[in-house]
């Protein structure tokens, strides 16, 4: 049972294009992959990955609805309705871990490199669309000491995709685990190559959410809750769901094609 | 029906995947959200408020609309146990309409939403009339030749006279209860949560109000009763039977106890029933009466 709590912004973090870091006190316990429902009151009630889960809390916010620009341009002192954490996180096992995040989702891994602790364990792929966008670098380099950057046009780091500078680097050096977490197409990308390479991957789903608790089915893909189920899926689950990259729902529960 | 409970309507009975997934997990019965003819986004969130003994929702009645829902019943179709295809609508030919193409996709019964308390001209609005009711319920059994049921709210005083209506309409089964009324402020925000305001309250906290309508509407009809509301163990399975219920719904108790929740209730019962010296539900339906 998640009661809903009224937090107020402490400080605010501008982490690159149009990505803002909003952190306030929360008294819950969250692991890393979890999110809260967010409330703006007079705006919506949106899912939001928790970006950091320890000491302050904090939600990573990239700039692309109503809700998310409303959270944007919150300030200090400003106050939002929280509920939760939900959902089911990352399993994080022992050995060494690949995160492979596209654009915010890195929102969703960073957590997971401060829960493992030490830098030798965890490599880090940041990638985004062009250097601008890139979001967490400082950050996971001091989690990490094997932190790579791909844009797609090249402005920094490799020149393609995440998955492509994935790929190069799983020919030839082996993970316990993959963690990603992204764009769909993205993750579709990332669970072929994870299958290719036979390494076992968690992935973090996205899909419009209603309650956020596991009741509605507002969130459903093939019959799994995203918001209670998921958002985080093993490889080996979403290898046999037929939706995965394929289909998503609108708020009224019409299958849309991605 | 392999077992007496069933899937409540609103929760998780969207999508194909959804109802395959229910009915795995135990559920003797699936119903479907309600679905309307049109396809309806339902109310912006927040939608829903947690409470320590339950959950205030307004949804908004969000659905695909019935032309893109026949599609997922059909893929539902390797479902076991039956499948009961809730509908709301405006008015008796809506409803006739919609009741036919239910069981045109495949649904083994339908449910009349009559009862939904936070949608504008649905639900509740058409619910509180007898007349209309009876109306509702004779036209749905006209377009259909599967059994009807009624979903009733409890937010009137004249219930027992609309469950006299389902049954004079011809309806197979009332349904009983629908989320009661209710809202929830924040204090420090100064405004209530739900976007719409007020929605219904559903959960432990509405079971004595279940059980109580449950018990009078036994007790003036003849029909079969399905009791709803607050139901997660099977003590309060137990109590709803011996109210007057040959059957119970489970909503809520998904989001609070998970998916196990119905093999936890038949498991409950069946040791309750042994132990008790019932030899079957039937045998314990209304056990509360004189």
């Amino acid at each position: 049972m998640s009661e809903q709590h009224i937090v107020a912004i402490e400080h605010v973090v501008r982490e690159g294009a149009g990505v803002t870091t909003l952190f306030f006190h929360y008294g819950q316990d969250v692991s890393p992959g979890q999110f809260l429902m967010v409330w703006i009151p007079g705006v919506d009630e949106v899912p939001m990955s928790v970006s950091h889960i320890y000491g302050t809390k904090g939600i990573s916010v990239k700039d692309v609805g109503e809700a998310t620009k409303a959270l944007s341009a919150l300030r200090p002192g400003d106050k939002l309705g929280v509920r939760g954490p939900y959902g089911r996180g990352y399993e994080i096992p022992p050995g060494r871990v690949l995160l492979v995040g596209g654009g915010t989702g890195m929102a969703s891994l960073m957590p997971v490199a401060d829960f493992i602790g030490d830098r030798k364990k965890v490599s880090i792929m940041i990638g985004a669309r062009s250097s601008a966008e890139l979001i967490f670098i400082d950050r996971a380099e001091k989690v990490s000491e094997d932190v790579k950057l791909s844009t797609d046009d090249g402005t920094k780091g490799f020149k393609g995709t995440v998955v492509q500078m994935a790929r190069q680097r799983m020919e030839s050096d082996r993970f316990d685990v993959v963690l990603g977490c992204g764009p769909e197409r993205m993750l579709t990308g990332l669970l072929a190559l994870c299958q290719e390479v036979e390494v076992p991957c968690q992935l973090s789903l996205e899909r419009y959410m209603k309650c956020g608790a596991g009741l509605c089915g507002s969130c459903a893909i093939d019959g799994i809750r995203v918001c209670a189920d998921g958002p985080v899926l093993s490889g080996e689950r979403l290898a046999g769901m037929p939706e995965f990259g394929r289909s998503k729902r609108d708020e009224s529960g019409r299958k849309i094609r991605l | 029906m392999p077992n007496p409970t069933m899937l409540a309507s609103g929760m998780m009975g969207e999508t194909a995947g959804s109802l395959v997934r229910v009915a795995e997990a135990g559920a003797g019965a699936v119903v479907t959200k309600s679905i309307g003819l049109e396809p309806r986004k339902g109310y912006p969130n927040p939608t829903l408020v947690e409470l320590e003994d339950g959950y205030i929702n307004a949804m908004g009645l969000p659905g695909p609309g019935m032309d893109d829902f026949s599609e997922e019943l059909k893929a539902a179709s390797i479902i076991k146990v039956p499948i009961i295809g809730s509908i709301f609508a405006g008015t008796a030919e809506e409803f006739a309409s919609l009741a036919g193409r239910m069981q045109d996709a495949g649904a083994n019964a339908v449910e009349l939403n009559l009862s939904c308390p936070h949608a504008k001209g649905y639900g509740m609005e058409v619910g509180v009339d007898p007349e209309a009711v009876r109306k509702i319920v004779s036209a749905a059994k006209d377009a259909c030749s599967v059994p009807v049921f009624a979903k009733l709210t409890p937010n009137t005083h004249r219930l027992l006279e609309v469950g006299r209506a389902v049954q004079e309409g011809g309806g197979d089964a009332v349904v009983a209860i629908n989320t009661v009324k209710a809202m929830c402020i924040s204090v420090e925000m100064r405004r209530p949560v739900l976007s719409n305001r007020s929605g219904g309250l559903s959960g432990p906290a509405v079971r004595a109000v279940g059980v109580r309508c449950v018990y009078d509407l036994h007790s003036v009809l003849s029909i079969p009763i399905i009791g709803v509301g607050g139901v997660e163990d099977w003590r309060s399975a137990a109590e709803y039977i011996m109210a007057g219920a040959s059957a119970v719904q489970v909503g809520s108790g998904i989001g609070r106890r998970g998916l196990g929740v119905f093999h936890e209730i038949c498991a409950g019962l069946e040791s309750f029933m042994s132990e008790q010296g019932f030899a079957t539900v039937k045998r314990m339906v209304g056990a509360a009466h004189e």
